[in-house]
């Protein structure tokens, strides 16, 4: 039986037809819409074309659609995670299957991450068994500050993954970005604003000659005409207060830069200034050592200071593929009984890896939460999504139910009876 | 006191271990020994010995929690007294307690006890936050065995790790490993979890050593890349099994009487062999975890505990028949290629097969959650029809946990006469949504969330900002 369907599963895969969108109700789950409002019990959610209609108590299911009984389960949107190296890598440590980075390349803002994106690759078939749809995939690695354009994709079983190639350009400063540029912060800026400068001077006089002195290929000086024109947001790497307030400062010399902050460990002592500016966060969710010294007041109540001060923080930059972000948006819901520390309402906590990390991302309007017109990212679950002992049922993304089968469903089921019995092993699949 | 007793303890095992020389040397006279012969032979076992003393605690009664008491027993409305530094009592009841007038008394309703937390594989210390290149210290990746290296003497008592292992983990004991560029990484060392000027004054007191092996890719890859053995997998068996070899030879020449001079990597070595010393072995491929037991069968040694182990659950027959621990994340997965046959039913899988499943963490974030990650290895494992009930979940950070570095005797459980390292959580520990709410080590109360001042700021924190901040 289980053998059969991961070999329907496969053919489908190998045929390389995906399965249409369904037009369907889903009925009677707790349903979370995913913007921050609270769980709805007995709700209806309607997909048509791929995409929600309506979500909530009362709605109608309309005729003719396929029902989905979901009682006694919790539905929601997809998850989203921002900066992660999804589909980029098959093992981390195996060299050749790792696009992640490219310290040796000639380009660093002209690289387009979309290319590599490799929608069979195994981290991408776990993290969709784990609820997660959407991901903003970031190069990370190369051998300058610049580390190139990400691209946000959803984690479907179908050979299109991208959703949006060239969505943002990533920008290290701090300590990383200090040592990508020559051995110091002063370095970093000097790099940047040249680089933005060089780029502006493309903007103005796109067939022109260019100066003499010029650092950047034309290339890579061109990749960041939409960063410095305000049509591409720039991803900024940054930790430290202090590199945090001179990241928002950068808004005084080119005030078109659309700015999301990524990491921000020490953002609740710049909380003020980040509001003030109204810049997204992207931050690392419970970073409480001090690992560098650019984090030194590194805390897990970081991110509910962040959003008590008016932040608009989501979480992101986690690095790796440990399949752990509804565990990261649940311990912000357990800081809320800690006294003294800040965490988020478990509302707010879910939307902080559905809607807040999309909008973040400027695509809040096109996935990321259950409201009408948004993608039919819906995961439904067995239990509360952010308790660690609750798991997958269903996943489907742009309305299309999808497999959650992969490598380790597949060695599970193998060494369910360990010893081998008439066959070896290796005849049981 | 404890001082004292520590001292006599180490002095009873060098005389014991002087005493088997002797005899088997007894065609020798006392005067036919050179000098040399008898250092080797009459060596300080302990030569730096633990100050840790429990700090002074009161007596403590906790009244209508859920306890789990680590031994797989859960008790509804429980009660759990500790007084003298000790486990006192245990139960559902308050009849026959002696509880002192001056205990302090707490009310548990909807909270949970459990043992204190124990992590088996942490790097605190030896890669201490801050990470700069400064505090590398855990790994002596200049030889493949380096069996003569400790890990106290890399441990900075001072990382701030310990304060997040304690408030948000519960973390009261835990092993200190080198890492795993060796084929043979060092001694380990067990810690209680109570910051303190000297890394002696953190010691568990009488715990035994560990010594860290490795198998697969971090050896052959560290060693292969400075163009010398070994290079590859059968290279890592071929210097394992010479290096045993030797310290069999060592073994018996020591034994014979005959050593002439001392050798600190044979004496761990040796001290394996004795019995005395806890393998600790690195190993992802089940494949290899086989081979590494036939090792330690020619060898004779036995190997305590795979630690990672993310093949296990291939195994599980094998590791029960062999009583080895597997020591394991819940879900970490695919980061190299020897993890890449990782599942999250890992630890239902070897349960499922009777064998004895830890939870470590191996991270200075993970040990803040080896609570949480049980949790998730529980929920795995309901999903493919393996239903395991908490209070045995319990038992996988902390009976096991003490039983795999040798410290059973002493803590790991709630049962009277044991060290009074216990956590009082504000919810079923199991949830993602439950914290420590209190911490005794030894019976003293060592973190208390309600209380600001009573949490542990390290030194390099002071005078930084967030200093005693919430973390």
């Amino acid at each position: 039986m289980i053998a059969r369907t991961a070999l329907g599963a496969l053919a489908a895969l190998l045929s390389g037809t995906a399965a249409q969108a369904q037009d369907m109700a889903i009925t009677g789950g707790r349903v979370v819409i995913g913007d921050g409002s609270a769980p709805i019990e007995g709700g209806t959610v309607v997909i048509r074309a791929g995409k929600v209609v309506a979500a909530g108590a009362g709605v109608a299911v309309p005729p003719g659609v396929a029902v989905l009984d979901a009682k006694g389960k919790w539905v929601t949107p997809g998850l989203v995670v921002a900066v992660t190296d999804l589909g980029l890598v098959d093992v981390g440590a195996v060299d050749d299957s790792n696009d992640s980075g490219a310290g040796k390349a000639p380009f660093n803002a002209a690289l387009d991450i979309s290319a590599a994106i490799n929608p069979a690759a195994q981290p991408v078939a776990v993290a969709r068994a784990n609820g997660v749809t959407r991901a903003a995939v970031a190069p990370l690695g190369t051998g300058a500050i610049f580390e190139g354009q990400g691209a946000v994709i959803d984690t479907g079983s179908d050979p299109k993954a991208v959703t949006a190639p060239r969505a943002f350009q990533y920008v290290e400063l701090g300590e990383d970005g200090a040592r990508l540029a020559g051995g110091s912060r002063v370095a970093a800026y000097a790099v940047l604003k040249n680089a933005l400068d060089e780029a502006r001077e493309i903007a103005l006089a796109p067939a022109g000659a260019r100066r003499d002195d010029v650092l950047l290929t034309r290339r890579d000086a061109a990749a960041l005409v939409p960063v410095v024109t305000g049509r591409q947001p720039l991803y900024v790497h940054v930790e430290r207060a202090a590199d945090i307030r001179m990241a928002l400062a950068l808004k005084g010399d080119y005030p078109a830069l659309k700015l999301v902050l990524v990491g921000a460990s020490e953002g609740w002592l710049a909380a003020r200034e980040i509001a003030a500016a109204g810049v997204p966060v992207l931050a690392t969710p419970l970073n409480d050592l001090p690992s560098r010294f650019e984090q030194l007041a590194a805390t897990q109540s970081n991110v509910g200071r962040m959003a008590a001060g008016g932040v608009r923080v989501a979480l992101g930059a986690y690095g790796g593929n440990s399949p752990a972000v509804a565990q990261y948006a649940g311990n912000l819901v357990a800081l809320t009984k800690v006294p003294r520390a800040t965490g988020l309402s478990w509302d707010k906590a879910f939307a902080a890896i559905s809607s807040g990390p999309a909008e973040a991302m400027g695509m809040g309007d096109r996935f990321g939460s259950l409201r009408a017109g948004r993608a039919g990212d819906v995961v439904i679950w067995d239990g509360d999504p952010l308790d660690v002992r609750s798991g997958v049922v269903k996943v489907f993304i742009d309305g299309v139910e999808q497999s959650l089968g992969n490598h380790q469903s597949r060695l599970k089921d193998r060494y369910q009876t360990v010893p081998e019995g008439s066959l070896p092993k290796a005849y049981d699949w | 006191m404890k001082l004292r007793t520590v001292l006599a303890a180490g002095a009873a095992i060098s005389l014991a271990l002087a005493g088997t020389g002797g005899l088997s040397a007894k065609d020798k006279t006392d005067k036919e020994e050179s000098a040399a012969v008898k250092a080797a032979r009459d060596f300080d076992k302990n030569p730096y010995p633990s100050t840790y003393r429990p700090y002074p605690g009161q007596a403590t009664l906790i009244t209508g929690a859920t306890v789990f008491d680590g031994t797989g027993k859960r008790i509804d409305n429980g009660v759990v007294l500790l007084r003298g530094g000790k486990v006192a009592a245990v139960g559902g009841a308050m009849a026959d307690l002696d509880v002192p007038a001056d205990a302090v008394r707490i009310d548990g309703r909807g909270k949970f006890v459990t043992p204190g937390v124990i992590d088996v594989h942490s790097h605190l210390g030896v890669y201490p936050s801050p990470g700069v290149d400064a505090h590398s210290d855990g790994n002596e990746m200049t030889n493949p065995t380096t069996p003569d290296v400790w890990a106290e003497h890399s441990v900075w008592p001072q990382d701030p790790g310990f304060s997040r292992a304690l408030a948000n983990g519960g973390v009261t004991s835990l092993q200190i490993l080198p890492g795993s560029g060796n084929l043979m990484g060092g001694r380990s060392v067990v810690l209680k979890n109570v910051y303190a000027r000297t890394v002696q004054g953190m010691k568990f007191p009488d715990a035994p050593y560990g010594m860290k092996m490795a198998c697969g890719e971090n050896p052959k890859r560290v060693y292969g890349a400075k163009g010398r053995m070994p290079s590859t997998r059968m290279g890592n068996f071929a210097v394992n099994r010479a290096t045993w070899i030797k310290a069999k030879e060592y073994r018996a020449k020591r034994d014979a009487g005959k050593l002439e001079s001392r050798d600190l990597a044979m004496e761990t070595l040796a001290g394996v062999l004795d019995g005395d010393i806890k393998i600790q072995n690195h190993c992802y491929r089940a494949d290899e975890m086989a081979l590494v037991l036939d090792m330690a069968k020619e060898a004779g040694y036995k190997v305590t505990a795979f630690h990672h182990a993310v093949e296990a659950y291939k195994i599980g027959d094998l590791l029960k028949e062999n009583d080895v621990c597997s020591a394991i994340w819940a879900d970490w997965w695919g980061f190299k290629m020897e993890s890449y046959d990782a599942v999250p039913e890992n630890a239902g899988l070897l349960y499922k097969a009777g064998a004895c499943v830890v939870i470590h963490s191996d991270d200075d974030n993970g040990i803040q959650r080896l609570n949480q990650e049980a949790a998730k290895a529980q929920g795995s494992a309901r999903r493919a029809g393996i239903a395991i009930p908490d209070e045995e979940v319990i038992r996988w950070f902390t009976a096991n946990a003490a039983k795999a570095i040798g410290v059973d005797k002493d803590t790991g459980s709630l049962e009277p006469g044991k060290m009074g390292d216990m956590v009082l959580w504000n919810g079923n520990p199991l949830s993602v949504y439950s914290r420590p709410e209190k911490v005794w080590v030894d019976g003293a109360l060592l973190f208390d969330a309600n209380d600001p001042k009573r949490r542990p700021v390290s030194d390099f924190e002071l005078g930084h900002p967030g200093e005693g901040d919430v973390k």
